[in-house]
């Protein structure tokens, strides 16, 4: 058994709230440089450098990326032989989450209750929390901040079996297009294959936060990742929805087993101010 | 590329005329901060027959909730909201002569229209940039709404904000025709 105070989870857990809105992980600085030469629209060419410069000023100055620090959704894999110590463990996550936005001059976008009276929370609570058990005797803690813009126009479809192959693509390249300017293209699109209805979102949320130049590890899911990438592409959408060839940066999949009578598919959508940080406690 | 247009408020109708969709202006001036519940607060109040808290003809109102700002700024990270949610309150507005309004994403055929018979420009910023926009705005000051926090009506003083012209008085939207120039089967 390894203790860990839950005063750590929250201090860990304020740090990354920060970390993640205000600093642009390295490889996608370059992706962004990257896109910036090769956009063929002038418009969305102008877009790409400014958000390279913009990437750079929040870095500098650690000031959030984008004034829309969202909800902070958090992804914990807590070890088996980890006994968490001097106080509950979603209650630190949450001290962590208000430490930080608070701490950090980030914006508080959460209200407790949607419908009636929408209060703000004013800390940024409560966080978005999927916990995992795992073996080891460690914490990781990645969180990943999620403005209104693009998460709301993910989107997930009950297909059958006969829809196949192409029903998913169809599905992925209507919901992008769709999107359209909302998300503040060029996005990273997520998209989560199988389980079942809460399964395929949750898939779908994850591959929207790997990293920038992640693959697939199945070669299959891998190809077909570059292939939604190049139909997302062909829309013409372009930077901030005002035309051109990079509607998004990277398209990941992820898949689970499903019911033999299932073929669910989530696409979740990030913005081009994907951000994510991660700690191992 | 071609070379930015530099513009100073107020934006006359005489300036928005020359405006036409991609053009990329840098704007210079006071500009005005508002989104949704100051909007309604205007609309609720000339609905009563009451005058607006500003001499809104020929001025710039930007969609914008920004982060708090850190002490010694002005503001925090400023980037655009989506202007849709806009459009219900917006052609009230461009009747009473407001002529630009900056924010992100496509407009309803209501405001385009009424954005074409009282010659008004709506211009993009990019969203995303807040860190890159909140640098060129260099004074925010409340006036009136203080009690919305982020949300009141401010006045801002703006010095070469980048932004897109992408809905012009004479009917283009660059929503629509930028995609479909890039579009392919
Ligand atoms: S969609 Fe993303 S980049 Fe755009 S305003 Fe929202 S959080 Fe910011």
């Amino acid at each position: 058994m390894r203790e860990i105070h839950v005063d750590q989870i929250r201090d860990a857990v304020a740090e990354l709230c920060i970390k993640a809105n205000c600093l642009l992980p390295e490889d996608f600085f370059k992706v962004l440089r990257s896109s910036a030469e090769n956009e063929p629209s002038p418009v969305g060419r102008d877009v790409l450098c400014q958000l390279v410069e913009n990437a750079e000023i929040a870095a500098a100055d650690m000031s959030p990326i984008c004034q829309d620090t969202g909800l902070a959704v958090v992804f914990a894999e807590v070890g088996q032989d980890v006994h968490i110590v001097g106080g509950a463990f979603e209650e630190a996550v949450d001290a962590g989450v208000a430490k930080g936005y608070t701490d950090g001059y980030l914006r508080k976008s959460s209200v407790a209750e949607p419908l009636f009276e929408r209060k703000n929370t004013r800390d940024n609570t409560p966080a978005v929390l999927h916990t995992r058990l795992v073996p080891g005797d460690r914490l990781r803690i990645k969180l990943a901040p999620k403005g209104a813009g693009s998460e709301n126009k993910g989107a997930l479809a009950m297909l059958v079996p006969a829809d196949g192959l192409e029903g998913v693509k169809r599905f992925v390249v209507e919901t992008v297009r769709h999107a359209g300017s909302s998300p503040c293209p060029p996005m990273v699109v997520g998209v989560g294959i199988g389980g079942n209805m809460e399964k395929a979102c949750l898939c779908a949320k994850w591959a929207c936060a790997r990293d920038i130049n992640s693959r697939n590890p199945d070669p299959r899911y891998a190809a077909l990742e570059e292939e939604l990438l190049e139909l997302v592409n062909k829309i013409g959408t372009g930077p901030q929805g005002l035309g051109g060839r990079t509607t998004a940066f990277k398209v990941n999949v992820e898949f689970c087993a499903t019911h033999i009578a299932s073929l669910p598919v989530a696409v979740n959508i990030n913005c081009n101010a994907a951000r994510h940080a991660e700690v191992e406690l | 590329m071609s070379e930015p247009i530099r513009l100073t408020t107020p934006l006359t109708k005489d300036k928005v005329k020359q405006l036409k969709i991609g053009d990329r202006v840098l704007i210079t001036g006071t500009i005005y901060a508002a989104r949704d519940a100051a909007h309604k607060l205007m609309v609720e109040a000339l609905d009563r027959g009451e005058p607006l808290p500003i001499d809104i003809r020929d001025q710039i109102i930007y969609y914008v909730g920004p982060a708090p700002a850190k002490p010694g700024r002005p503001i925090g990270s400023a980037g655009p909201t989506t202007a849709g949610r806009m459009d219900a309150y917006t052609p009230r507005l461009l009747d009473l002569g407001l002529t630009g309004m900056i924010a992100k994403g496509n407009r309803s055929k209501a405001v385009l229209d009424s954005m074409q018979k009282n010659t008004a420009v709506y211009f993009a910023a990019t969203g995303g940039a807040g860190a890159l926009l909140a640098q060129r705005i260099k004074s925010y000051d409340v006036i009136a709404y203080a009690d919305l926090g982020p949300e009141a009506l401010a006045a801002m003083r703006v010095e070469d904000f980048p932004a897109t012209v992408v809905a012009d008085c004479h009917g283009g939207d660059l929503y629509k025709e930028g995609i479909k120039a890039y579009a392919r089967d």
